[in-house]
């Protein structure tokens, strides 16, 4: 019923706008445009129980979006049909289905911003509210409600929320409410308009509203539940010249919940950067520490769904296929990380710039526990507690995760360049949730190299080795990408577990695609094995899970 | 339910018939109304993005996609003879999240390059263009039209780009 509601509320809406276009209506209606992409993921399967590639029933699978967004002016509307039959290896089943799970109508109107339906928000950095989709890993939380932005004068920004979230096909059980302000002194205020000094300042307060529910720890204690959370944030962001320092700070009242073990402690988290840079220069440190800030719309829920919030990792997101191989996850119940970065380029013509100039990019990064200790005479994290007391400056003993990277890039000749990484990587297995593994060390080279034929024939090879002596041991790659700009690519890889203690486990996961790009449409087809990761091939990143067959990827936008 | 449907796909192929008929100037379509920031947390609504009456480029990217810095690295080297021969400006908008939005200044101040940056964070300015996947670079026209689009990037596609431009400047239509 809703649904059918639903289609012929955008069917009127299509008609209206198919009239408009056909009358040439004079005025704002005549501006109508239609716009949209599309995407496309088919695989077939074959079976390699080896690799960790088991039988799929169905043989074939297949993830595709087509989003089409309708503007007159002021006003715009858009939908989005998806459909999984059946969601491609590595996606949530729960996304079996076809059907149109985004639409929104919206209109500006002086200094309103009224959207109706689902839509995408973020407060400040996200530490108390981020709705999103990455539809490559199969995520999307948008909300589904009403949202109005209200300006009242210049540099002043209001916004308020209300809505429940996407839960696959369904909606939270949750609902959200939330404001945020945001105020640019410098647009807000005459005086300071040029001023050097650059300010922003914001503030959210989101809370959420769950029914009660029955949870039970042990036989005889059901735990007395808050039906509203609620989370609020301050913000700032300043730069002066080259300087430039940002922080949020994010507090949460007790939630407890299936990922937080059930405990009553508030959270809190801060996020804080400080940069310098100018040209040819640029240095970066962040740092973050997060308390028990875990925040979704169901209590129950713990997967990789439902989150109010985004916490961000702050380790280097890379994606060279090897360095990607221990990727760090955000400890949402408590980690204290440091960031640092630095870029620099060696001027052309100097010793180590060369004709064309060198850059440099060193990275680093480390995240550890955070200090907690008993309250009273109840263990730590046990259900139904307060959970644990913890030292706001105090890092935890233990290290989940830490990385050192340099990457220097030099153009040698007109036509061939190249890069070499060097990276060392300490991972505890724990982040990913596999708790009691050891922890692994890894040291890795990569070097790419492309040279060019004519302007735009060139070759692409890439060199990579990973040495660590725990999980499956060595591994190496190898991958020769030919393109011909701007239409066409070939590539064949090959990545072996050259070191796996176990000789009957050193396999290859050899890969060859082919890809065609005509301006904004692209058909890719490739064949083999491939692990789990994000894949960068053809000039396009991508999150891909692991499989073992034929895959063709067709995406356009119109 | 079904009636419904019908009448969904017949609105939608009266429209883009319409639609194909209204597209003699090649408008893909107008820039799009959504806030970014620049690399100082100022605002800016993407409607209002010109390069005073001459072409521009926009090009997605982000700090963590090798090819999109590679095609900004590329065109980087040659960026002051396009200005110069052309007039052409890139608005370069990352796509970067609070994970390594952070980053992005120091990439590009580090990186030296001279483009305007603009920060999507929570890619509204990616979804309105419509854009899959990082890089996806625009050509948008004296009128704030997207007449131009392309996915991904090889060597030797900025000259495409570049010749596209000059096309532009000459009045000629840069048809698809």
């Amino acid at each position: 019923m809703k649904n059918s509601t639903l289609l012929s509320f955008f069917a009127a809406l299509f008609l209206v706008a198919a009239f408009t276009f056909n009358t040439r209506a004079q005025g704002i209606l005549s501006q109508a445009q239609v716009n949209g992409n599309f995407q496309m993921d088919a695989q077939y399967y074959q079976v390699d129980s080896a690799i960790g590639a088991y039988a799929i029933p169905e043989k074939m699978l297949m993830n595709s979006w087509t989003n089409v967004t309708y503007v007159a002016g002021d006003f715009s509307a858009g939908m989005r049909f998806e459909t999984y039959l059946n969601p491609i290896s590595g996606y949530y089943k729960d996304l079996k289905g076809s059907g149109v799970p985004f639409w929104y109508a919206g209109y500006k109107s002086g200094q309103f911003e009224i959207t109706a339906g689902n839509f995408y928000e973020q407060f400040g950095s996200g530490m108390v509210l981020r709705a999103y989709e990455e539809h490559n890993l199969g995520y999307d939380n948008a909300l589904n409600g009403v949202r109005v932005k209200f300006t009242p004068f210049q540099g002043v920004t209001l916004k308020g929320i209300w809505g429940t979230q996407r839960y696959f096909w369904q909606k939270s059980p949750g609902i959200i409410r939330g404001g945020d302000v945001d105020i640019a002194l410098n647009d807000a205020i005459k005086a300071f308009e040029n001023s050097k000094l650059k300010l922003q300042i914001g503030g959210s307060f989101v809370s959420k509203f769950q029914d009660n529910e029955e949870i039970s720890i042990g036989t005889d204690t059901t735990l007395k539940l808050p039906l509203n959370v609620g989370a609020a944030s301050g913000r700032f962001n300043l730069t002066y010249g080259k300087f430039g320092m940002g922080a949020e700070y994010a507090y949460k009242i007790n939630d407890p919940n299936a990922s937080n073990k059930f405990i009553y402690r508030k959270g809190q988290g801060l996020l804080l950067n400080v940069s310098y840079s100018e040209k040819g220069f640029g240095v970066l440190i962040q740092a973050k520490r997060l308390d028990n800030m875990s925040f979704k719309s169901k209590r129950t829920e713990t997967g990789n769904v439902l989150d109010i919030n985004y916490l961000p990792a702050i380790t280097k997101q890379h994606t060279y296929t090897l360095a990607a191989l221990y990727p760090y996850a955000t400890q949402t119940n408590g980690e204290m990380g440091l960031e640092g970065q630095l870029n620099y380029k060696f001027k052309k013509e100097t010793l180590l710039g060369g004709h064309y100039g060198t850059d440099i990019s060193l990275n680093f990064s480390q995240i550890n526990s955070i200090d907690k200790t008993a309250v009273g005479t109840d263990a730590i994290d046990a259900p139904g507690t307060l959970g644990y007391e913890s030292d706001f400056f105090k890092v935890g003993d233990k290290m989940y995760f830490r990385d050192i990277n340099l990457e220097i890039s030099h153009k040698f000749t007109k036509s061939f360049k190249a890069s070499l990484n060097l990276m060392r990587q300490d991972y505890d297995p724990l982040v990913n949730g596999h708790e009691g593994e050891p922890m692994i060390h890894s040291n890795l080279a990569i070097a790419e190299l492309t040279y060019k034929f004519t302007t735009t024939h060139a070759l692409r090879g890439e060199f990579q080795i990973l040495q660590t002596k725990q999980d499956q041991g060595d591994w190496a790659m190898a991958m020769f990408e030919y393109s011909i700009a701007p239409l066409w690519f070939f590539s064949v890889a090959d990545q072996w577990n050259f070191g796996n203690e176990n000789s009957d486990n050193r396999f290859h996961y050899p890969l060859i695609a082919a890809g065609y790009n005509n301006n904004a449409n692209r058909i890719q087809v490739s064949y083999g094995k491939q692990r789990a990761g994000i894949v960068c091939v053809g000039g396009v990143c991508r999150p891909v899970p692991a499989s073992n067959g034929f895959t063709v990827t067709i995406t356009s936008s119109f | 339910m079904k009636q419904t449907l019908i009448l969904l796909i017949t609105a939608f192929f009266a429209l883009s018939l319409s639609a194909q008929e209204a597209k003699t100037d090649k408008v893909l379509f107008k820039l799009p109304s959504v806030n970014v920031v620049d690399m100082n947390g100022k605002k800016i609504n993407t409607s209002q993005l010109t390069n005073n009456g001459k072409p521009f480029i926009i090009s997605f990217w982000a700090t963590w996609c090798k090819p999109c810095v590679k095609e900004l690295t590329t065109i980087s080297e040659v960026y002051q003879d396009w200005q110069e021969e052309t007039g052409v400006k890139l608005i370069a908008v990352s796509i970067d999240d609070s994970r390594s939005s952070a980053q992005v200044k120091t990439l590009v101040n580090g990186k030296n390059w001279e483009y305007e940056v603009l920060l999507d964070a929570n890619a509204d300015f990616k979804r309105a263009m419509n854009v899959n996947a990082v890089p996806h670079t625009f050509i948008v026209n004296g009128k704030g039209e997207i007449v131009w689009q392309h996915t991904s990037f090889s060597e030797g596609s900025e000259l495409e780009l570049i010749a596209l431009i000059r096309k532009l400047n000459a009045g000629e239509p840069i048809s698809q």
